[in-house]
């Protein structure tokens, strides 16, 4: 086991970086900046086109951060995350056009529905090596692809149409830039959600399950609860994006889940860099961005983007922007035998990153 | 009934072929081969353009053609699973299980979306069709192309399984699989034999590719997406690491597949595979022939 522990990029000291450039980037108002960013980008540009595709933008971040939880804390590879956002699009879709319900009164369901996804597949292959998560995962992806396609509640291959907008307090918000600043917001809440379950005894003990289960479970981490937990939030990250992109499209059929998109999303959280919420936005951002510039490309893009993986992996295994290694420094008068409550560490980072 | 065992069979052959590489290639450097799918897609795209390079075949000399493009094929494939191996796994021989995991949906990416770019993202229609009579045993009606392929794929896997176990490479390989370290230490060259192991395994992914490519005549640049899911079920079912468990779960999964979608409906047989998966990977994760690994440090 020894040879798998890297100590060289174990934190060499406690404290805050030195030079100007890392406090700017680990600066606790960046998340502020990003957001000022999401929220004055209509008043730059404000056609159609361009609100498509900063929604679509804006709900790939909320995808991405919600991968990172899987596989930037806790390091289990999911290859079919896109099937959590088909099961929260097509719950949200079905029930909202059975009982014309306003949309966001499926949420409810779509979380009960990604949560019992997430335990039939995690609940058996998370006992397993983490190889095995990755290959049932894809699998996983393809059984709700074929399953939308074949069942007729999902409308088969033309999927369904005519998914309602987005209603809050009687309120339409489903015209291009009041739905765009709605996911804006929404997508703020559950990234800074992600981040702060990345800061929280649970994000603790993923990230001590990523290093060294055996370790961890030596430690007295329940490794496997540990781990369906990151599933399952995952899972639930993934079934709000699909609500927001069925409401985005008001239409959504098999085609939209294929394993392209997983991979995309995949790739926005290992280039960006796994583990730092920061960097999965940014390289979410760029993923989701970069076709749109690329399109003349054709399919030479994702011949680039698969290069880019295999060599970010070689090069540069832990992203372009990584997680640092150390934790914020503790107040000194917190005794040892008190310990930190469970308040203490978001005290101490209050004005965390969207 | 019989005729569903025969198709179960002939379709589980295929499975088998390319279960092989998956198992060997994890038995070994226990490594998920994302790409091997892939590779099976390759070898059909290599044989389609060796075919099509030549021009017209003769109906009767299309056996013998298909025989030659399928030998160096297995020679082109095997050479790309080696320079996969070389280029994305050998520098991350030592890193994290995820990184290597990522780097193999890398490599299946650049291999699904390269072929997608340089053949066109269109079906091809594959230029040697295998046509022959057919005739009825047991109430199965069984075409000679079939016994054909049928009788490739038997030769390959007894080949290979004598090789494993005669030669002294084969006796590295099995050494490797159980103790990497001790294996360095008594001299063998582990970067060499890991080599041939990528070669082989991607060779039989690549005729695998051929043969399917003549038996359906149409190939398209997603075709070993699922298809690696399944070879991987196989070597699953058989216990993974294992030579003759993947055979047997190829062949296994092919008759479970043949009997499911006849009971189902056609289009819920890929949906059947997956929940074999699981179903495996629950109740007897080892396989059937698989020995019992602690995973304990």
């Amino acid at each position: 086991m020894s040879d798998n522990v890297d100590t060289s990029r174990a934190p060499r000291r406690i404290g805050k970086p030195a030079s100007r450039v890392s406090r700017l980037f680990e600066s606790r108002q960046l998340g502020w900046a990003a957001f000022a960013i999401a929220v004055l980008f209509p008043f730059v540009l404000a056609s159609n086109y361009a609100m498509s595709i900063g929604t679509t933008a804006v709900i790939f971040i909320l995808l991405a951060s919600g991968l990172n939880i899987v596989v930037g804390y806790c390091g289990l590879l999911d290859l079919g995350y896109i099937a959590f956002m088909a099961v929260g699009a097509y719950t949200a879709g079905i029930l909202s056009k059975a009982w014309e319900l306003p949309i966001l009164f499926t949420i409810p369901a779509v979380v009960g529905m990604c949560i019992l996804a997430g335990l039939i597949i995690g609940g058996p292959t998370l006992r397993l090596r983490s190889d095995y998560l990755a290959i049932v995962t894809l699998g996983f992806g393809e059984i709700i692809r074929l399953t939308a396609n074949n069942l007729s509640v999902t409308g088969g291959p033309s999927g369904i149409y005519g998914i309602p907008g987005v209603e809050l307090f009687g309120l339409d918000l489903s015209a291009p830039v009041p739905f765009y600043y709605f996911c804006v917001v929404v997508v703020a809440l559950m990234v800074l959600g992600s981040a702060r379950l990345g800061k929280s005894r649970l994000g603790r003990a993923w990230r001590f399950v990523r290093e060294d289960e055996d370790a961890a479970e030596a430690m007295g981490i329940h490794t496997y609860k540990v781990k369906l937990a990151a599933y399952i939030f995952g899972a639930i990250w993934g079934g709000i994006g699909g609500v927001l992109f069925a409401s985005h499209l008001s239409a959504i059929s098999p085609q939209s889940f294929v394993f392209l998109q997983s991979a995309l999303v995949l790739m926005a959280v290992v280039l960006g860099g796994m583990g730092n919420t920061r960097g999965v936005v940014v390289g979410a951002v760029v993923i989701s961005l970069l076709p749109e510039f690329l399109r003349d490309l054709g399919n030479l893009r994702y011949v680039i983007f698969g290069v880019v993986l295999v060599a970010v992996m070689v090069l540069r295994p832990q992203g372009f922007w990584p997680s640092r290694a150390y934790e914020p420094e503790q107040p000194k008068d917190v005794k040892d035998d008190a310990g930190p409550g469970p308040g203490a560490p978001v005290a101490t980072a209050k004005e965390g990153t969207p | 009934m019989t005729q569903l065992i025969w198709n179960g069979l002939f379709v589980g052959s295929f499975y088998a072929l390319i279960a092989l590489g998956y198992s060997m290639v994890y038995g070994i450097i226990k490594l998920l081969n994302f790409a091997h799918g892939d590779i099976y897609m390759l070898g059909a795209f290599v044989g389609f353009a060796m075919l099509s390079s030549v021009g017209v075949i003769p109906a009767s000399m299309s056996i013998t053609a298909l025989l030659i493009v399928l030998l160096l094929c297995m020679l082109v494939t095997g050479g790309i699973g080696v320079g996969i191996e070389y280029l994305a796994y050998r520098p991350l021989r030592n890193s994290p299980r995820l990184a290597v995991l990522i780097t193999a949906v890398g490599a299946s990416f650049t291999l699904e979306y390269g072929v997608s770019a340089v053949a066109g993202p269109n079906p091809k229609v594959f230029p040697v069709r295998l046509e022959g009579d057919s005739f009825t045993v047991l109430g199965a009606r069984i075409s000679v192309p079939q016994i054909v392929l049928m009788v490739i794929a038997v030769l390959l896997m007894v080949g290979l399984n004598s090789y494993i176990q005669r030669t002294s490479m084969g006796r590295a390989m099995r050494a490797i699989a159980l103790d990497t370290k001790g294996s360095l230490l008594m001299g063998i060259n582990v970067n060499k034999v890991i080599t041939w192991t990528f070669f082989i395994g991607s060779a039989l992914a690549g005729a695998a590719g051929v043969m399917a490519g003549a038996y359906y005549g149409k190939i398209d640049f997603l075709m070993g997406f699922i298809i690696g899911l399944k070879a991987f079920t196989a070597a699953v079912i058989g216990g993974i690491g294992n030579i003759k468990g993947a055979m047997l779960g190829g062949l296994l999964l092919g008759l479970l597949e043949a009997f499911g979608s006849q009971w189902l409906g056609g289009q819920w047989r890929d949906v059947f595979t997956f929940g074999v998966l699981i179903a495996f990977l629950t109740l007897k994760p080892t396989g059937l022939l698989g020995e019992r690994v602690t995973e304990r440090v």
